[in-house]
């Protein structure tokens, strides 16, 4: 057997902390090899490693059979390796076709190049125009726009960071099609992922990470999901157990909430309806883009709105602000972390401060305690195990899935009666997301109402009780999950984006 | 009004304009990558008296032009090494880089006050400057004017027509993304700033060799700060800077002619006009920007790129 790449005994250290420990990996020519490793594992800096943007402390590479040790990515390149990144390497005011020809070396401006990109997108199914602003695409054009820049490369080895946690069901099967005709066109995939359901249906190798060292290189088909995910925390798994679903009376609904975005290229909500009963988990699925962004200025308060169409235990709350509905007992956690959800340029402490509603029990006649803060804080951090050396860390300096963390636990710790959560587990890994959720559930086993606007439909099937889909702006009706409701809702989230 | 006195008035907003042509296209440049520059005041200052001192010990209008560029991207170098190396703040870098060259400039053209030397003279271009009316109006100025307009057409050439100038556009948007394919953003930038402070240094220069003969301090009066608001002005659109600066140009030089014409307002009052005219147009812009996503400001400008790897 060929392999294209084989990296032998790589180390990297920063400072005491080693990233990578005596890490190897071999990549068979033609074949889709899986990354997993939570975050942190160390996948980013062997990647950047093999791509040229780090050189190794020590250890060899060889790239189909020759010595390989790339200065930069334009060595990695002229190889044959090309990558998309997790966070889209993408220039927003600039046409997709100059984004393209941002990343070809060999290629200026004068060539007439649409056209080959036309090709290119036809050949691969990868639907673009070439003459749009990136600015105004999908998260899935995006990536359509990254992946098509790699294979105007010719690659012989394909990185892809993370790929589907960005898209629609009908994206990522999209995607994989293109990947598996990549590979059969003889092009290697090195595919980082944490979505283990997805590395067992197109990856032939899975090679893992776990705290910079190798754990294991095996055949994912050959392990089942829950080994896998074991195989990358190091510990069991708890199994998610919604007990008894006891569903008191009504807490929160929505009626007949419109709203003319004000953005050219925003989605207006068109007569959304919901309601929510004390005990259930409520989610609301649907493709980035579709209104979430807007829906969620309302719930939260950022925006107000006309005043009975929100309702909270029998109070019109329309037009009151995020404090006021904060002080209710209404909670949130907003997608955007950094700037909505946090303040980046402060640190946790001052963000734990900032968002309660009530911070009596941190000051003494309202001069702040910061002791008492940072007890607060500290109690966050350990129960959801925040990786941060203190809590006076600006959150900026958090990774995202570490801030994600603290922030639904500053939420949760307050034990809301309704707690509204956009993106949950967005960008955090396997083993933590398997704990927000867990947390989640013994929130509403309590007895809270929880309302989740989530792309990841998985998260949203194992957990909500009612399923709407927001599509274009418009929201469906409850599907029930007792009733097997998974067609319809594909069927929802699909059916809203051809119309 | 007569021919000639309307001949003039063209050539006198030409004249009044070609300073804020360089500076502020220099300053489009360098915002495009990214960076905000406050320090045009300061670099075009430097640039006058530069300038002038040459020209006064060789009289050599080459030698004395290059010298100006020279000491502007002297100046602008600083800026480059502390907000590109130091990573220090480009807003407060900007002001005091101002403050530093108004200063330096007084200071090191104690000298010259009383000087004066040989104005850079207009050339007019044989036969085509003969034509009735189009060739006074189109062909008779000096060569740094017909340069300041074919820097514009340059600057636009190089930003839309090559692939370094789509780099340095995409520097501006995302530095982050631009590193992580590969391109070099602290190399783009320090060019982009000393390419400013170049142009910079010849608008300054401009003022003390063309406009009038003598150097006296503070003489780019505002100009810097001016150059600046045309840049937001012109939407960091180059040939927009072209309209913007006769524009402004067209106000100083009302000014002048408002009180040859014997309309009766205090000079006071007409001195402010450009200043109120900048700060009027930079609101009305504002307004009509308004609820719209402004696609033209750069994403990145002013602020710091660090390398993470």
């Amino acid at each position: 057997m060929k392999y294209q790449l084989e990296v032998s005994n790589i180390t990297k250290s920063y400072g005491d902390l080693k990233a990578n420990d005596n890490v190897s990996l071999r990549i068979k020519d033609s074949s889709i090899h899986a990354l997993l490793g939570e975050n942190g594992a160390g996948k980013s800096t062997l990647v950047k490693i093999i791509y040229g943007s780090l050189s190794p402390d020590s250890g060899e590479m060889k790239w189909a059979n020759n010595e390989y040790s790339p200065k930069s990515p334009f060595q990695a390149r002229e190889n044959g390796i090309a990558m998309v990144f997790q966070h889209f390497s993408l220039f927003e005011s600039l046409t997709v076709e100059e984004n393209i020809i941002l990343g070809l070396d060999s290629v200026g401006l004068n060539d007439n190049f649409s056209e080959q990109i036309i090709k290119y997108s036809k050949q691969y199914g990868l639907d673009i125009n070439p003459q749009q602003v990136v600015g105004d695409l999908s998260v899935g054009a995006r990536q359509r726009v990254e992946i098509i820049r790699c294979l105007m490369q010719n690659p012989k080895l394909l990185i892809m960071d993370e790929p589907t946690s960005v898209l629609t069901p009908q994206e990522v099967s999209d995607l994989f099609v293109t990947l598996k005709k990549l590979a059969a066109d003889g092009c290697a995939i090195l595919y980082i992922s944490h979505k283990l359901e997805e590395v067992r249906e197109i990856c032939s190798e899975a090679t893992i990470l776990r705290d910079g060292k190798l754990v294991q290189s095996c055949i994912p088909q050959e392990h089942s999901q829950k080994e896998l995910a074991e195989m990358m925390i190091g510990k069991k798994l708890t199994e998610l157990a919604r007990a008894n679903i006891a569903v008191g009376e009504s807490i929160f609904s929505i009626d007949n909430l419109s709203r003319k975005s004000d953005d050219i290229y925003g989605v207006n909500l068109d007569n959304i309806a919901l309601k929510i009963n004390k005990g259930s988990i409520v989610g609301i699925a649907g493709v980035a883009g579709n209104g979430q962004d807007e829906l969620m200025e309302l719930l939260i308060g950022e925006i107000s709105s006309p005043k009975t169409t929100l309702n909270f235990n029998g109070q019109d709350i329309g037009t009151l602000n995020s404090h006021e509905r904060r002080q209710l007992s209404m909670f949130f956690v907003p997608e955007e972390r950094l700037g909505h959800g946090a303040v980046p340029d402060m640190s946790l402490d001052e963000n734990m401060l900032l968002s309660r509603p009530d911070s009596t029990e941190m000051t003494s006649n309202d001069v702040i305690d910061w002791k008492k803060v940072a007890t607060h804080s500290k109690n966050v951090i350990d129960t959801f195990d925040v990786q941060t050396p203190s809590s006076r860390m600006l959150a900026k300096s958090l990774s995202g899935g570490n801030l994600q963390k603290f922030m639904v636990g500053r939420e949760l710790i307050q034990n809301p009666e309704l707690l509204i959560v956009a993106q949950p587990t967005w960008g955090v890994d396997a083993g933590s997301a398997n704990n927000i959720h867990q947390a989640l559930i013994e929130l509403a086993n309590k007895g809270s109402a929880i309302l989740i606007i989530s792309q990841d439909l998985d998260e949203i099937l194992s957990l909500c009780d009612k399923i709407h889909v927001l599509s274009e702006g418009k929201l469906s009706d409850a599907v029930d999950m007792k009733s097997k409701g998974l067609e319809k809702i594909s069927q929802l989230m699909v059916g809203g984006k051809t119309q | 009004m007569n021919e000639s006195l309307f001949i003039n008035i063209i050539i006198g907003i030409s004249i009044a304009s070609v300073p804020l042509m360089f500076a502020a296209i220099g300053e489009l440049l360098v915002e495009r990558s990214g960076v905000l520059n406050l320090g045009v005041e300061g670099m075009m200052i430097v640039g006058a008296l530069l300038g002038f001192v040459v020209m006064s010990h060789t009289q050599n209008p080459y030698l004395a032009v290059l010298s100006a560029m020279l000491g502007g991207m002297a100046i602008a170098s600083i800026f480059a090494f502390l907000t590109q190396f130091l990573l220090t703040n480009q807003v407060a870098t900007g002001l005091a880089l101002t403050l530093f060259g108004l200063g330096f400039a007084a200071f090191a053209g104690r000298g010259y006050t009383e000087e004066t030397i040989q104005l850079i003279t207009a050339v007019p271009i044989p036969y085509l400057s003969n034509i009735p009316y189009l060739g006074p109006l189109l062909f008779s100025f000096n060569p740094l004017v017909y340069l300041a307009f074919f820097m514009v057409y340059l600057v636009w050439w190089f930003l839309f027509r090559t692939k370094q100038g789509l780099i340095l556009r995409a520097i501006g948007d995302n530095h982050d993304a631009a590193h992580a394919i590969g391109h070099n953003v602290v190399r783009y930038r320090v060019m982009a700033i000393l390419f400013g402070g170049a142009m910079a240094g010849i608008g300054g220069a401009f003022l003390s060799l063309v406009q009038v003969p003598i150097w006296g301090e503070g003489m780019t009066a505002g100009r810097g700060w001016i150059a600046l608001g045309l840049v937001v002005f012109a939407s960091w659109q180059p040939f927009r800077i072209i309209f913007g600066a006769i524009l402004f140009g067209g106000i100083t030089i009302l000014q002048i002619h408002a009180q040859g014409l014997n309309i009766n307002v205090s000079a006071q009052y007409l001195s402010m006009l450009p200043y109120l005219a900048t700060i009027v147009i930079l609101v009305s812009l504002r307004m009509r920007l308004k609820n719209k996503t402004n696609r033209t400001v750069p994403n990145c400008l002013g602020r710091i790129f660090h390398s993470t790897t």
